[in-house]
């Protein structure tokens, strides 16, 4: 009887026409995330599948997002960051359960580390043998609490898409970071049985970001800025999280204030700006640390005073009345006390002290002051005719992409290098893991940067060292024709401990140079990559202007001498104004 | 020095977990924590102690506090005017010829038994911790085979102290 009810109905029901079919809800688990992902326009997805995401993965086979299968997921992770922080969405990440999870911690911390957003999609064992030591159990939610800006582990799959949209806003807005979201494997085969869960709004009252500055604090801003006889702003990687670079360079004509950079702020202001002073830190120009020291009113907008910046704290800007601009309350005031504190995003306070009646200060005697700095102690090195130095590399590439190029790295002499002579004219363009420092981020992180823009050159400039901890991603570029140009400065070294060792541990070369090496050119072209050596000055200029301007993956082996050091620099646990090796002579 | 402060955080597995696991990496030693449901369905609230020695790493902890999705709020209540209670219960060694000298010792107190034995009394005690102190001093001498303290609950009392007059009219 009621069968035959049934059947009627369903005759009297219409065929779904084509379109209503598309808007039908998926069915479990694994196709609710695929749908939550496309709503967020989600482009491509960097992973490695494996026991526990099997149904997401056969989601994905069904109703493809396009996916980038790295070798190592910490290879899927970086290209990950790279593809946020060129693109400025979320880079979407998926592992496995246990051994998957884990190798994406390095990653992880580091897009916490540089603000980096992310949202990374675990897989877990069934929530029935949670807490069992099952095969490949991993407590991904208790490893990655203290490196995420939030995790969830989702419990039942009508939380899901409000999870999801919880995971990007989080990840997006704010202070960017990475969120987590484990996903027991039951969960992603579970019967999804509530469309509606997916009208749900984001409703998060523990998390409300201040983006607007409050007015009074701009007055005093304005204030201090107007009397100063010797400004400073510093300018981090929150201008280019916020896209103001604009409202920066508007700003710094309109009033003529000089601007130093923090690491990851390069690219903020245009590398050859007249009012640019450089990069200031351990390894940033001594115009920049001197005017750190010396200025009277220094305007921070969105760095956060790393150690490696301020140097010893003691000594930092003594002189200056500080204002700080931040969309973290919690980086003002963390390490250096501050007179003005913004809470506010950069943009938004840019555009605030742009709209504020302010008088210029009178600034030229002091400009003048840190031009002659400028001239008396440059960046320098000292050439020699029978090796390639790094720095030289560096400029020719410089040159031969008229500084236009979308430049990676990973930690350590090449990344300074590069930051001193690779000046930057676009913002977006240099990606770099600064806050932690991790070897072997630059050349998956390149791969991620293509991604975001397919028709940008794209350099990897990379350390022998840290290229080996990563290279098994060469699979990508053969495997997509990914134009990324490799660039490995090779000196046959862990440079910067051997820089180190030399400068602070009397030349005792610990476990820092690498005597024996694998032949580069052949491993790219084991990859059916094109390689080439350079052993020379002589060679180098023709051998970049070929490999750099082709239109396929290379790698390029440069083979630097291996006793050039990284200079000018500031001692560890010294004041900026201690700077050595500012000069040659 | 010592802090005391309050924090309401959603109810969801694992946010006990957030909360020590940021004061354990930024190096926070934690006197007593104590959580349990608020007035609001949903909220918890935790109180913890904390002794920081830098006055300026204590705004560094309430913002980094704040920063966590999942805390609603965070008060700093060392300042403030409180009711602050904790419990304990004290297991103390009292052969029956003694028990009437603990007793009328810990009367003031107002320590009440909940428990007692052949040669032991458990007495239980409530008040702020420097009370629960005093008390555990007071009964130490006649032997304590078991103690248990929950950490201290506390949270600002209603009417706060108004501004001192004197000061207004120095204003």
């Amino acid at each position: 009887m009621s069968a035959e009810v049934q059947t009627k109905q369903a005759v009297l029901e219409p065929m779904p026409t084509m379109e209503e079919q598309q808007t039908t809800r998926p069915a479990d688990g694994s196709a609710v995330l695929i749908q939550a992902l496309k709503d967020q326009g989600v482009e491509v997805i960097f992973g490695y599948p494996g026991g526990a995401v099997l149904p997401i993965y056969d989601a994905l086979y069904k109703d493809p997002i396009p996916h980038v299968l790295a070798r190592h997921e910490q290879g899927a992770i970086h290209a990950a960051e790279g593809y946020a922080r060129v693109s400025g969405k979320p880079g979407v990440v998926i592992a496995t359960s246990g051994p998957g999870a884990t190798n994406l911690v390095t990653g992880i911390t580091d897009a916490m580390m540089d603000s980096l957003p992310l949202v990374v999609f675990t897989g877990q064992v069934a929530s029935s043998v949670i807490g069992t030591d099952a095969f490949q159990e991993a407590d991904i939610i208790g490893i990655t609490q203290p490196i995420t800006k939030h995790n969830y582990q989702v419990r039942d799959v009508a939380d899901l898409p409000r999870i999801i949209k919880e995971a990007f806003h989080i990840a997006s807005t704010g202070r960017r970071g990475p969120v987590v979201v484990d996903i027991p494997k039951n969960v992603a085969t579970e019967v999804f049985t509530t469309p509606e869960s997916f009208d749900v709004e984001v409703d998060l009252p523990g998390y409300q970001p201040t983006t607007n500055p409050n007015y009074l604090q701009i007055q005093k801003a304005v204030h201090a800025l107007t009397h100063a006889k010797k400004p400073l702003i510093l300018a981090g990687a929150g201008i280019l999280h916020a896209q103001a670079m604009d409202e920066l360079q508007g700003f710094v004509e309109k009033h003529r204030i000089p601007v130093t950079n923090t690491l990851l702020g390069l690219g903020s202001i245009p590398g050859d700006h007249e009012l640019f002073l450089g990069m200031a830190g351990m390894h940033g120009t001594y115009t920049a640390n001197m005017a750190l020291s010396e200025c009277d009113v220094l305007l921070n907008i969105g760095a956060r005073f790393d150690d490696r910046l301020t140097g010893n704290l003691n000594t930092f800007a003594t002189n200056a009345k500080v204002i700080h601009i931040d969309i973290d309350p919690a980086e003002i005031g963390k390490n250096v006390p501050t007179e003005i504190p913004i809470v506010a995003d950069a943009k938004e306070a840019l555009k605030a002290l742009l709209a504020a009646d302010m008088y210029s200060p009178e600034t030229e005697e002091w400009i003048n002051a840190l031009s002659e700095k400028t001239e008396d102690f440059p960046l320098w090195y000292k050439e020699d005719d029978s090796a390639l130095l790094p720095q030289q590399a560096i400029q020719i590439i410089h040159r031969l992409t008229k500084g236009d190029a979308i430049v990676t790295t990973d930690v350590g002499q090449h990344q300074m290098w590069t930051a001193q002579y690779y000046a930057l004219n676009n913002p977006d363009h240099w990606v770099t893991s600064g806050g932690l420092g991790t070897m072997g981020f630059g050349f998956p992180a390149a791969i991620g940067a293509q991604f975001a823009k397919p028709d940008a050159r794209v350099v990897a400039i990379v350390g022998d060292a840290g290229f080996q901890m990563t290279a098994q991603e060469l699979s990508l570029l053969q495997e997509f024709r990914i134009p990324v140009k490799v660039v490995i400065l090779n000196n046959g070294a862990l440079g910067m401990v051997r820089q180190w060792q030399e400068t602070f541990y009397n030349e005792r070369y610990s476990q820092s140079l690498i005597p024996v090496q694998p032949d580069f050119v052949k491993l790219a072209e084991a990859y059916d990559i094109k390689g080439y050596r350079i052993e020379s000055p002589a060679e180098a200029e023709a051998v970049f202007a070929e490999a750099l301007l082709s239109d396929e993956p290379v790698l390029i082996d440069c083979r630097v001498k291996q006793q050039e050091n990284v200079y000018p620099m500031v001692a560890p646990g010294k004041g900026l104004h201690e700077m050595i090796g500012v000069s040659g002579e | 020095m010592r802090r005391i402060i309050t924090v309401t955080v959603i109810n969801q597995s694992g946010v006990l977990n957030r909360v020590t696991g940021l004061l354990m990496k930024r190096q926070f030693n934690i006197e007593s924590i104590t959580v349990g449901h608020s007035e609001q369905p949903g909220m918890s609230k935790m109180t913890f102690i904390v002794h920081v020695e830098d006055e300026g790493k204590i705004e560094q902890l309430v913002k980094q506090l704040q920063k966590q999705i999942d805390v609603i709020k965070v008060n700093d209540i060392t300042e403030k005017a409180i009711v602050m209670r904790e419990l304990a219960l004290v297991k103390v060694v009292a052969p029956p010829q003694a028990r009437s000298e603990i007793n009328s010792i810990v009367e003031p107190f107002r320590a009440t038994i909940i428990d007692a034995g052949k040669n032991v009394v458990t007495y239980q005690v409530v008040g702020n911790p420097e009370k629960i102190e005093a008390f555990i001093d007071l009964v130490k001498p006649y032997g304590i085979k078991e103690l248990s303290r929950t950490g201290a609950t506390a949270f600002v009392r209603d009417m706060q102290k108004a501004p001192s007059p004197q000061l207004s009219i120095l204003k």
